[in-house]
């Protein structure tokens, strides 16, 4: 009963991903895809916790959630980073219009 | 069913129920600051909630290996609930240093 409860969670959850998936495709900012990175990034470190259960070795899977949880901060943190550098230098007055 | 796995269930479902929100949240609200808000504060309560739920079924069969794995999902649990308010920050400082206006009842007729 609970491997096909945790089955039913896995697909919820990837269809929440798509949902997340929108905005990341269509959002008006650089910005909100970044975010849209990051909600999505979280939620596949759950995922691969259920993946973990699904197979029964949760031992394995742990390291690899870890991993991909640094992994996901990393690159949220450089993103913006880059981004605040990069726009904020070489931007006009009048396209820094634009992005808002 | 153990009195574990009516826990794991509760925590599980109301962490889908929370990532739920946070996508709707980031889909529906009209502005960067609002979308943020949403989606930060109900993706790091929803990613702790379901560790915890696999934490407590993992612990079913009791012994040491279960128990130490246990101690890993609530590390990652920790380490989520601190890296995520910490990459919203982030976001948050490059958004204010590019610009980015916040939505106002006045400023519709911008977009």
């Amino acid at each position: 009963m609970m491997p096909s409860f945790f089955l039913a969670i896995s697909i919820a959850l990837t269809l929440v991903m798509i949902l997340s998936l929108i905005r990341t495709v269509i959002g008006p900012t650089i910005l909100d895809r970044i975010l849209g990175g990051n909600i999505i990034g979280t939620k596949t470190t759950t995922l691969l916790l259920l993946i973990g259960l699904l197979y029964n070795d949760l031992s394995m899977f742990v390291d690899i959630a870890l991993a991909y949880a640094m992994l996901n901060f990393i690159a949220t943190l450089a993103a913006s980073k880059f981004f605040l550098r990069r726009l904020g230098v070489f931007m006009e007055d009048s396209e820094r219009e634009e992005i808002s | 069913m153990t009195i574990l796995s009516i826990l794991a269930v509760f925590f599980i479902s109301l962490g889908l129920f929370f990532f739920f929100a946070g996508a709707v949240g980031l889909l529906r609200l009209p502005d960067f600051y609002s979308r943020l808000h949403a989606a930060g504060k109900c993706d790091s309560l929803a990613a702790v909630l379901v560790i915890v739920g696999i934490a407590l079924y993992n612990l079913q069969p009791f012994s040491f290996g279960a128990l130490l794995v246990s101690a890993k999902l609530v590390l990652i649990a920790v380490f989520v609930f601190i890296t995520s308010p910490t990459a919203t920050h982030a976001i948050t400082e490059a958004a204010l240093v590019l610009g980015v206006k916040p939505w106002t009842r006045k400023g519709r007729k911008r977009s």
